[in-house]
């Protein structure tokens, strides 16, 4: 029998968004195979995300062990390798999140399985694979075929795939014995650490006026603190900007910073990255200014103004003043 | 410390306008300008704060013609001590595993405490090379890295997670780390600079150095394909805003009335 596993992926007792997308795009592609749709869920304590995966697949494949309490590429690894040899699944699919790039590429370096990464859409044509992948940071589209034959693995963006509503499947819970020993581990879970909040919580605010990589130097930031001022917003920035220390890492948003929803979200200088959008896409109002009428930030933003910022900046402050005075 | 940093020379397209080749597999690079991939800049960077803190050597190492040299002469201006290209015919079309591959081999022949790569390359973005050689040389690792500290035979090293969360983890050496962005701030490399090590000797390996055969290598050797490379399909798109800086100016401030974010 056919199956397609996905790779349950969790953190501090929540399982996280990648894994109802995957389970909904892996069922949609086991009914396309005529095969059936496991999860893999590694923990400890976590019996209560078992139950929640269980309608959402014909198996889940749960390993509890006190060794698997934090992620460790070395412990899934070796979990993993059992699970797949045994099983042999047409296809594995695992976020392509801070998880699944510390230890897929090693996994399918091990098994010699055919591995194609951060693909944002899966294709099944009979039982060949397409994949969708961006490239270029996200300038051009490729399409990516596999050149070896099953198993397969593939780790997929997070946000590619809706969530569908469906009819709830058995959940088999299928308890998998631990495969790891006291054997030591040339990596170690230390600990988590929150980064730093900035001295404002740009979650809070009504307005966000966010600067990216075309704000070109800190000697700009005063421009847009001065407009961020005049609107009585707050001042955030895509990675670029944190990157080279020019705001701190509480003023970012996207994947690895913050997610926000202010009402009215100002993007500028930014082009729109899917890292970012996944931090922004949730404003209520989008306007984008940028030079480059095909940046990506277009297509999310509501209002477009297709101007040097350098220019627009400064005459969008002194009219705001003037009008807000009136 | 012994440290070896693979680096790849990549062409900028953050602002570039984009078309796609004849071959319809890629885009034409024709008119763009080079450099080395934003990570890997993080990355040697690192290797080299190491270097000054602890001593020991900074091998740099890339794979690709003989254009490469340029981001390697650049890595050993910035202070790297030996430079090495692998290449060869064979190479090309080499996906992610199969990069990893020839990489892993060249490696084998060097002594080392410690690997640096970029976490993915501003390119093709696989993410992918790093942790897969770690496994093909056997050795620990950690991907993401935003922060590391090196104590005895041990590194610690925090992996930036997602939401502003990171994740602490000591790795024995010898290991390998992927860089992410914004670990340091990479120095600045003069023309001057490039020049005082124009004349230094960059190695270069092919194929049979490594004794790697031909189906190992190349799209031969690989496990995936780029069939076609496509624009991507644009959304409904924004309603822009157009005329006098003033009177858009005006526009937004009554978007912004509107949408209820100005009091």
């Amino acid at each position: 029998m056919n199956e397609i596993i996905v790779l349950a992926e969790h953190r501090q007792g929540e399982l996280r968004d990648v894994t109802w997308e995957m389970l909904s795009k892996g069922r949609q592609l086991a009914e396309t195979l005529g095969a059936e749709i496991g999860v893999a869920l590694l923990g400890k304590g976590v019996k209560n995300l078992a139950e929640a995966l269980k309608p959402k697949a014909h198996r889940v494949f749960f390993v509890e062990d006190d060794r698997l309490e934090f992620y460790n590429s070395e412990t899934y690894e070796k979990v993993l390798i059992q699970l797949i040899t045994e099983r042999r699944p047409f296809l594995t699919l695992i976020g392509h999140t801070a998880t699944g790039m510390d230890f897929a590429p090693s996994l399918a370096a091990r098994l010699k399985m055919p591995l194609a990464t951060d693909c944002i859409e899966v294709d099944l044509q009979g039982e060949t694979l397409s994949l969708t992948r961006q490239l270029y940071a996200g300038k051009v589209n490729g399409t990516v075929s596999f050149l070896k034959k099953d198993p397969y693995m593939v780790t997929v963006r997070s946000g590619s795939f809706p969530v569908l509503e469906r009819d709830p499947l058995p959940g088999e819970v299928v308890s998998i014995p631990s495969p790891l020993t006291e054997e030591g581990l040339a990596k170690r879970f230390l600990q988590y650490v929150e980064a730093a909040v900035g001295e404002v919580d740009i979650t809070q605010a009504d307005i966000l006026v966010s600067i990216g990589r075309g704000i070109k130097d800190s000697e700009n930031i005063p421009m847009v603190k001065e407009l961020a001022q005049a609107l009585g917003a707050a001042l955030s920035c895509s990675r670029p900007v944190v990157d080279k220390k020019w705001l701190p890492k509480g003023c970012q948003v996207g994947t690895s910073g913050k997610t926000v929803k202010p009402k009215v979200y100002i993007a500028i200088g930014i082009s729109g990255a899917f890292q970012h959008v996944a931090g922004m896409k949730g404003a209520g109002t989008v306007i984008a200014i940028n030079k480059d009428p095909k940046a990506p930030i277009f297509s999310v933003a509501n209002y477009g103004i297709v101007a040097d910022l350098f220019k627009m900046v400064p005459v969008l402050k002194d009219r705001i003043k003037e009008l807000k005075q009136k | 410390m012994n440290i070896i940093v693979c680096v790849k020379r990549v062409p900028e397209t953050t602002e570039a306008d984009i078309s796609i080749d004849k071959s319809g597999t890629d885009i034409d690079k024709s008119g763009l300008v080079f450099d080395l991939n934003e990570w890997d800049s993080y990355a040697i960077e690192e290797a080299i704060l190491l270097k000054e803190k602890v001593g020991g050597t900074v091998t740099v190492l890339t794979l690709g013609g003989e254009e490469s040299n340029e981001s390697l002469r650049k890595c050993l201006a910035m202070g790297a001590d030996e430079a090495i290209r692998l290449t060869d015919p064979a190479f090309i079309g080499s996906d992610g595993f199969a990069t990893a591959r020839i990489l892993a081999e060249a490696i084998r022949k060097i002594p080392y405490d410690l690997i640096l790569t970029g976490t993915q390359a501003e390119d093709d973005g696989y993410g992918q090379v790093g942790v897969a050689m770690a496994e093909l040389l056997g050795i620990p690792h950690a991907a993401v890295v935003n922060r590391l500290e090196v104590q005895d035979r041990k590194v610690k090293a925090h992996r930036e997670l997602e939401g502003g969360l990171e994740e602490v983890c000591e790795i024995d050496l010898p290991a390998l780390l992927t860089i992410q962005t914004g670990i340091n701030e990479p120095r600045y490399v003069s023309i001057m600079g490039i020049r005082k090590v124009a004349k230094k000797e960059i190695k270069t390996f092919g194929a049979s150095d490594l004794n790697l055969k031909a189906e190992e290598v190349g799209l031969s050797g690989s496990n995936i394909k780029i069939e076609k490379v496509f624009l991507p399909p644009v959304g409904e798109g924004a309603e822009l805003l157009e005329g006098k800086p003033e009177e858009i100016a005006s526009k937004v401030f009554d978007i912004l009335k509107d949408k209820g974010g100005l009091t």
